[in-house]
């Protein structure tokens, strides 16, 4: 499937600002794809026109061939499409355990009655979804912190936390914002290696960040957006050499030295 | 483990019945008579604890669902349908028991709705009505729902004191009994005294049973998701409206039962059910329980009511409610048995499992 995720000339306007102008991207499968830019560029704008949280007023949004433009964010995580905050919203008086088994809650099928009743399927699904819960936070080393209260962890074990909590739901495409914000440096180096395990296991991932070395350590392709309009898309090698981009992170001066 | 959460229900049941042992041995069972209406005006409050506590909508207009079960069993259950007897339609229901016959207290031969029919029509309502209602307004949050709420509440009173069928300020009496399997009866006269207070326990601790399972299942924990982080909740999947949609519905239908049988126990009904300061009423009770905490909306739900109905507060009875809000809002925003202290001492019996 060449085009996993494909936005076509999307546009969204808040009031006078035209926050996303004729973006049009596209995703393979497999891929891990960076949405890059200086602040104000309408990176989260872009990415929650994907996730559903706000719609364009032009343009769609096809995902696996289906056109996913204007379905709420509930509709679109049942398609496989997960994500993550800028700032990252766990449920601060839940457990770290209830807030992964939350995020298997597309796998659950008990509704308002069985559950009242406590219908011996219910206690069976919530057993299953306990233990996987478990084998995630295995896998992200969070076991100890299981039974923690989520708003109690420090910030970054908060982040991996979320990123975990995406993951429960399987997902085919991880949309991650941000996910160096706040980060020290070795935090930011794990959070790569995460990522890149993340792609290995098949999960395609599209990431907007600020952090320049996360993403042109990990990235396969990177698109650039300023202003709201997409003025490059390559890989990462082609994109650290183009005047275009040097000239809107680093100013003008910078991009007429490279360029002589 | 996972039956580790009855405990408190069986202790509860223990309690009711060493009450009521201890209440006849002393000669006291007038005191039943108000703690089953207590029972009663507890569902409301369960109901309620679930939507404020859990999903984290305040409802202030709780009176009025209370009010749609009781009003909807009473008319159909008083409505005499002998005038029309001869009527097939009539003849049919009467053949398959949707309507009995029977006789009021002043001997008069009535012809009526049986209350089993007259329940599921008022529960079938309330579903309707609340549906409704939610559906126009769940997407409000905080005090704006509370007012749209508030507004529900006080169109519904206003339809009670205004409308003949509803018996305007004089509300309904002469409800029947409502018999249950067993030759049980909700009855509120005097030999049926003690046997209606365990009814109206058995009713109030399978509610308990039905809300302490939902709680602590799948979409308790969804609830309480959707109460913390309502856009991370709608990223994982959760339709967040329909969650809080069933929660709307579920809790009014726990507040419609209670109005059917106390209407039934007390053989009447009145607009003085239906008041605003009803509704505040039980929210204030919910918030002295400690929002998300059933067992202590319960225990206050009937403590409080008990006293109110025993006449402890005088002609101050919604002042002191009133002044309970206030008192709450300011130093226990959380509820009072929520503060800390409280908890390690309720914990000793409530301590949820993890398992």
């Amino acid at each position: 499937m060449d085009k996993f995720l494909e936005t076509k000339n999307l546009h969204r306007f808040f009031g006078g600002l035209h926050a996303v102008n004729d973006v049009s991207v596209s995703v393979r499968k497999g891929q891990i794809k960076a949405v890059i830019g200086p602040n104000g560029a309408g990176k989260s704008t872009f990415f929650n026109l994907i996730a559903g949280t706000i719609w364009p007023q032009q343009g769609q949004v096809f995902f696996q061939n289906k056109n996913i433009t204007n379905q709420k964010p509930h509709v679109v995580a049942g398609l496989g499409i997960a994500r993550t905050f800028q700032t990252t919203r766990l449920f601060g008086q839940m457990t770290i355990l209830e807030n992964i088994m939350v995020g298997r809650h597309l796998r659950m099928r008990s509704g308002f009655l069985a559950c009242m009743l406590n219908l011996p399927q219910t206690w069976r699904q919530d057993r299953e979804s306990k233990a996987r819960a478990l084998e995630i936070l295995n896998d992200f080393n969070l076991l100890d912190n299981a039974h923690d209260v989520a708003s109690n962890l420090p910030f970054g074990l908060q982040r991996l936390v979320e990123i975990a909590r995406s993951l429960a739901m399987e997902p085919d495409l991880l949309l991650l914002d941000e996910p160096a914000a706040g980060l020290n440096i070795y935090e930011t180096k794990e959070l790569a290696q995460l990522i890149l395990k993340i792609r290995d296991k098949g999960i395609t991932c599209l990431v907007v960040e600020h952090d320049m070395s996360l993403v042109m350590n990990i990235s396969d392709e990177v698109v650039v957006l300023d202003q709201g309009i997409k003025i490059a898309e390559g890989p990462p090698r082609a994109i650290q050499r183009d005047p275009e981009v040097i000239r809107i992170y680093l100013g003008d001066d910078h991009a007429a030295h490279t360029e002589s | 483990m996972t039956t580790k959460k009855y405990i408190p229900v069986i202790f509860t049941a223990l309690l009711v019945v060493g009450l009521q042992v201890s209440l006849s041995l002393s000669g006291a069972t007038y005191y039943l008579t108000q703690i089953t209406m207590s029972a009663y005006y507890a569902l409301v409050v369960v109901g309620l604890c679930l939507l404020m506590g859990y999903a984290g909508q305040v409802s202030l207009g709780h009176a009025g669902f209370f009010a749609i079960g009781g009003y909807t069993s009473a008319v159909l259950t008083t409505y005499n349908l002998i005038a029309y007897q001869d009527n097939s339609l009539i003849v049919f229901c009467k053949s398959i028991g949707l309507v009995t016959p029977w006789n009021d207290i002043y001997g008069n031969a009535i012809l009526s709705f049986s209350p089993w029919a007259a329940l599921i029509a008022a529960l079938v309502l309330t579903t309707l009505i609340a549906s409704l209602i939610g559906l126009s307004i769940i997407n409000l949050k905080g005090h704006y729902l509370a007012m749209a709420t508030l507004g529900f509440g006080l169109i519904i009173y206003r339809i009670v004191l205004g409308a003949q069928i509803f018996g305007q300020a004089d509300g309904i009496s002469n409800i029947p009994p409502f018999d249950l399997p067993g030759s049980l009866q909700v009855n509120g006269r005097l030999p049926f005294r003690i046997q209606n207070y365990y009814i109206a326990w058995f009713m109030v601790l399978c509610a308990m049973m039905l809300a302490i399972n939902l709680i602590d299942s799948h979409i308790g924990r969804v609830l309480r998701s959707i109460h913390q982080n309502e856009e991370a909740a709608h990223s994982l999947g959760v339709n967040i409206h329909r969650c809080k949609l069933f929660t709307f519905v579920l809790s009014a239908l726990f507040a419609a039962l209670g109005g059917i049988f106390l209407s039934h126990y007390t053989a009447s009904i009145g607009p003085s059910e239906v008041t605003v300061m009803k509704s505040v009423r039980y929210v204030a009770i919910v918030a002295v329980g400690g929002m998300a905490n059933l067992w202590g909306c319960l225990c206050m739900g009937v403590l409080l009511n008990f006293l109110s109905l025993r006449g402890v507060f005088g002609s101050y009875d919604d002042a002191v409610f009133g002044a309970v809000l206030i008192v709450i809002m300011l130093f226990a925003p959380q509820g009072l048995l929520r503060k800390p202290d409280f908890r390690a001492m309720l914990s000793l019996f409530t301590k949820r499992s993890h398992g």
